[in-house]
């Protein structure tokens, strides 16, 4: 039997019906990968037994003729998703020992159509970071490295573990959650592919926040038509979620027709930014032909408050993680660093439980909270998020999706960027305004840097429109062949 | 008539402000589907919502929206069709998300008004500022472990409407009244039970004294007062504080009070005090709250009568004194069982038992109107009872507490009594002859002018009637036998 | 607006995390490169621009007033570092 773990979700699929392996010996392949990769550290837990049975139940479920959308597929979930019975840590020290006696819509959704968990997958800390350097279980390491030096690169953020475990054929996808561009960011630097559906489409029930105006979660998968298939699973209407849509679930796998005459691209200049390295320029033009080639229009459009979108997001997500982080407090779950008082115990639990990127956004979210500040920070903020948005809504009268780069560079490596944290939230220029629109996108591998480090396009669509930005993404995918993969340095 | 403090440099006029926090009757909590029961054991009421698990979120119970709307209605207030939750941040053990889902600017009702009564007849209208629905937090208790503070959550979550006055109230008596009007209120339209016991309401009020027709002075707040008698102490307590400081000329610094109500005094919470700032904002895990016209008028359609409207129909249908229509529409359930004893009688004549007997008979076996052993229908029984002439208004009394002590019909009681009263003119006549016949002297006294007689003579006719006699029938056939 | 050591150590204080008195200065470096950096949004025209309040022109959606949820003290306190019958247990509050 060939390698198991190099299959697609779409492969493994019809491998199963086929009858041509079961799903014990898939997840057998994958817990072996599993095993001889830990020097990556994509897994906070790893869930053998849970992963053993699962498989089992679902080889008895298949059976029966009892097959959900995903079923018997090998799953890593981001340890923001809230597992029942199983440590859930939100990467940070903060939750130590939590087990939640809930599990989370996403994953519950993903269960439901048969998918079996392999483990719980590091983070940045609360999911705050592009580099997944910021974890209290330790750093990811990126699967791919330069073919210029041996030097261990960042996976990206803060859905690291995810990006990793995935693009190392460890699981076959994985979730992940994007406030700012936590999935599609990471999906380029490991040359996997990475959709954020719109703001609302996937509940966010049990998923530990970060910032609940812009969270969202989404699946890492090797391909888009696995995208397809893992977000119609994981996605629909949750009543717990107040700000979850009432809406039909399409076929999104049906929407990958590779027909894309007509199609109106649009190219924003203002994502032409000084200092956005020539590789990623040169690939931005190629993904335009490729799209060019297969019948779309390019038009070119204009994104006025592109430059403000970084500065909005750094203010509202730290203000909204301010309060949302206000609940670990050492009195109910995780962590307690006893005090001589209340007061005393809760300085000291958070002062010791959150690491230092996240204490520093604690402080800028309360500090712009704070009386006197509020109109100038937040509110001046939601404010310029309102611009942002009109600006896209704007756009799609004239477009049906946008194209950009991903990230404006490739994966960097360990401490590269570590001092100046503007630097590091540089990273996420690309992802951050359709976050703050709440709009689809998502990032597809289109190339290799001169280094051999892999580098993707981001296809942005309007809202609820996830079947127009899957097939338009699917027609980037196959134009741009990509097939390259990292040489597998940690099972050495 | 306002408190006065007379003070060394002058009148001072004591200015208070109430805030009300009435928990919203309903059968779950704000966002969550738990359970709002009184009295439940410790964390039984909790969802993984009410202790804030990490990735839970809320959802909001329409009928609080609903309760909170009709509250407003009942406050003769604006409702606002477009509000806002948003989040007060502050860490407190019993508060689990570390803030509380609260409305600041945008809250579902706005300004309104309430007509207060005082003892002596005159009515005060006073600003009602708001009504916002928000979070109540869980209980602390502090002296049921030598070294720990315990926290149950089961309040956690239950929804609150905080119903803000404008400082328009000149006194503790005022602000009793206030307090029980708004209770008064809350009740008739069901919105919230009232019972001050439980900590279904509670207030925290703003005090600040002024020299009359000055600005407003600065207040001191004292928090979750749940009785009215701890409310009139902290005020006339805090007044006089405040007086006592201005007069030796010192400034009130502007703060949070707790009102020892052991001590019968208040004193400052420093550490509530330091570095408050709530630091709102819109609670991105929910959506502003909204509805339309039509929503509005359909609660407006099935609101009850309120106490102010019953209270003018008893006096001007009912044709009741001023002051009994106040006592009988305090309580929705007085007034309910005042309607159901009226139908069909004299509406007077049934206040009158109500009032002065009936609740005479409830205060003697310690009993309530909600437990009571003589039903509306049983007093009315009674009530007819005299209204026919079958016994005396005497008896009456008498069967009354013998329906309190036994349970017992008023029919049933005066049939084993034999207390029927004897109207038959024959038997009654010769009784009256006899008598007549027995005391010559004192009828001679009584034709010579001594009319205060006559009640010797009735007195008599009843005693040898055994008090059965009709005494209306007597003094029909006594008079003109006296008079000769 | 910038922001000292002092302000720093109280927001610290709000938020209740522990700042060591030696990372105050550095702490205070940091977010005002942060708050400087922010500080273009001033830049933008928001004059009768409404804040943003959803993504999706939705309502907000009203639960039943039915109680589906609670009664489970176990799994509630399963998770508490201090527990004591039920109580979540913290140290003891003098007011
Ligand atoms: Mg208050
Ligand atoms: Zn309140």
């Amino acid at each position: 039997m060939s390698d198991l773990t190099k299959l697609k979700i779409s492969e493994a699929r019809d491998g199963l019906k086929e009858g041509k392996f079961s799903s014990r010996e898939l997840i057998a392949a994958h817990l072996t990968a599993m095993g001889s990769a830990k020097g990556m550290n994509a897994f906070i837990t790893e869930t053998l037994d849970k992963a053993v049975d699962g498989a089992t139940k679902s080889d008895d479920r298949r059976a029966k003729g009892d097959v959900g959308k995903l079923e018997g597929i090998p799953l890593a979930i981001k340890d923001l998703f809230c597992t029942k019975g199983v440590l859930t840590t939100a990467g940070s020290h903060i939750l130590d020992g939590f087990t939640p006696q809930y599990e989370s819509t996403v994953t519950t959704n993903l269960w439901n159509e048969g998918a079996v968990m392999l483990g719980k997958v590091n983070l940045d800390e609360f999911a705050m970071g592009s580099s997944n350097e910021t974890s209290f279980y330790g750093n990811v390491v990126n699967p791919w490295r330069r073919t210029t030096d041996d030097q261990p690169l960042v996976p990206g953020g803060s859905s690291g573990g995810s990006a990793s475990a995935v693009a190392s054929n460890i699981a076959m996808g994985a979730t992940g959650t994007d406030t700012g561009g936590s999935i599609r960011q990471p999906a380029a630097f490991t040359g996997i592919v990475g959709m954020k559906p719109t703001y609302g489409r996937c509940s966010r029930w049990g998923v530990v926040a970060f910032a609940s105006s812009l969270d969202q979660a989404g699946p890492m998968t090797r391909s888009v038509q696995d995208a397809a298939i893992m977000l119609e699973a994981m996605c629909g209407f949750d009543p717990k979620d107040s700000t979850s849509v009432d809406m039909a679930v399409p076929n999104f796998e049906a929407a990958l027709t590779g027909d894309i005459r007509g199609l109106k691209v649009g190219i924003p200049k203002e994502y032409r930014l000084d200092g956005i390295s020539s590789e990623i320029s040169a690939l931005w033009e190629k993904g335009i032909e490729w799209l060019k080639n297969a019948g779309a229009e390019i038009v070119d459009i204009s994104l006025p408050h592109t430059k403000y979108a970084l500065p909005a997001y750094y203010i509202i997500a730290p203000a909204e993680a301010s309060s949302n982080l206000a609940r670990y407090d050492g009195v109910r779950f995780g962590l307690r660093v006893e005090g001589e008082s209340l007061d005393d115990m809760y300085s000291k639990t958070r002062g010791e439980g959150f690491g230092e990127e996240v204490k520093r956004r604690l402080l800028i979210g309360t500090y712009a909270l704070s009386a006197g500040y509020y109109d100038a920070y937040y509110l001046k903020a939601q404010k310029v998020r309102a611009r942002i948005a009109d600006d896209f809504k704007e756009a799609y009268k004239s477009v049906d999706v946008i194209l950009t780069p991903t990230t404006p560079s490739a994966a960097f490596a360990f401490g590269e960027k570590g001092d100046d944290p503007l630097e590091m939230y540089l990273n996420d220029v690309f992802t951050v305004p359709a976050s703050l629109a709440g709009l689809p996108g998502i990032s597809v591998p289109a190339g290799l840097s001169a280094d051999g480090l892999p580098l993707g396009l981001q296809i942005l669509g309007r809202p609820f429109d996830e079947e127009t930005v899957l097939r338009a993404a699917g027609v980037l995918e196959k134009a741009a062949e990509f097939t390259a993969t990292p040489t597998a340095w940690w099972r050495g | 008539m306002g408190m006065i403090i007379q003070g060394a440099t002058g009148d001072w006029e004591v200015v208070i402000g109430l805030e009300v926090h009435a928990q919203v009757s309903s059968n779950s909590k704000l966002f969550s589907g738990s359970a709002t029961e009184y009295g439940a054991d410790q964390n039984t009421q909790v969802s993984f919502v009410d202790a804030a698990m990490p990735g839970m979120l809320p959802v909001i119970n329409e009928m609080a929206v609903e309760q909170a709307v009709r509250t407003g209605l009942g406050l003769k207030a604006k409702i606002n069709k477009y509000s806002v939750f948003d989040r007060k941040n502050y860490f407190y053990a019993d508060l689990p998300q570390g803030y509380q889902i609260s409305q600041f600017l945008q809250p579902i009702v706005g300004e309104g008004t309430m007509t207060i009564e005082l003892k002596d007849g005159e009515i005060r209208e006073i600003g009602i500022t708001r009504l916002h629905l928000e979070q109540d937090a869980g209980k602390s208790i502090h002296d049921q472990h030598p070294s720990m503070t315990l926290v149950d959550l089961n309040r956690s979550g239950v929804a609150l409407m905080e119903i803000v006055s404008e400082p328009d109230l000149r006194s503790p008596e005022e602000a009793a009244a206030y307090v029980k009007k708004l209770r008064s209120i809350v009740r008739y339209l069901g919105t919230c039970d009232g019972n001050m016991d439980e900590g279904s309401m509670r207030a925290d009020v703003n005090v600040s004294v002024r020299k009359f027709g000055d600005e407003l002075g600065t207040r001191c707040e004292m928090k979750n007062l749940n009785s009215m008698r701890f409310i009139q102490q902290a005020i006339v307590y805090e007044a006089n504080r405040q007086v006592d400081i201005l007069e030796a000329g010192g400034k009130i610094k502007q703060e949070t009070r707790l009102y020892d109500s052991v001590k019968g005094e208040t004193r400052s919470m420093r550490s509530k005090e330091e570095a408050h700032d709530y630091r709102y904002f819109p609670d991105p895990d929910l959506l502003p709250l909204q509805f339309d016209d039509a929503y509005i008028e359909k609660i407006k359609a099935d609101l009850p009568e309120l106490p102010d409207e019953k209270k003018a129909r008893f006096i001007k249908e009912l044709k009741i004194s001023d002051y009994d229509a106040g006592v009988l529409v305090a309580e929705k359930e007085v007034a309910d069982f005042f309607e159901v004893v009226a139908k069909g009688r004299d509406a007077k004549l049934s206040a009158n038992w109500i009032i002065g007997d009936f609740f005479g008979n409830l205060k003697r076996t310690s009993n309530t109107l909600s437990n009571t052993p003589v039903s509306a229908d049983s007093l009315g029984a009674l009530i007819d009872l005299v209204k026919d002439g079958t016994i005396s208004n005497r008896t009456a009394k008498e069967v009354l507490e013998e329906m309190f002590d036994t349970g017992k019909d008023a029919a049933a009681i005066v049939d084993e009594k034999g207390l029927k009263q004897v109207s038959d003119t024959g038997a009654i006549e010769a009784a009256i002859d006899t008598i007549i016949a027995a005391n010559l002297d004192k009828v001679e006294q009584y034709r010579g002018g001594k009319d205060k007689l006559l009640g010797f003579f009735v007195g008599q006719v009843m005693k040898a009637t055994g008090g059965k006699a009709n005494p209306g029938v007597v003094n029909q056939l006594l008079k003109p036998k006296l008079d000769g | 607006m910038s922001l000292d050591k002092n302000t720093v150590a109280k927001v610290a204080n709000l938020a209740r995390i522990r700042v060591e008195e030696k990372d105050l200065e550095p702490m205070a470096a940091e977010l005002n490169a942060i708050l400087g950096w922010v500080e273009q949004l001033g830049e933008v025209n928001t004059d009768d621009v409404a804040p943003m309040t959803s993504v999706a022109d939705m309502q907000m959606r009203w639960r039943q007033d039915e109680i589906t949820d609670g009664g489970y003290q176990p799994e509630i306190v399963a998770n508490a570092p201090s527990e004591e019958e039920g109580f979540f247990a913290v140290p003891k509050v003098i007011e």
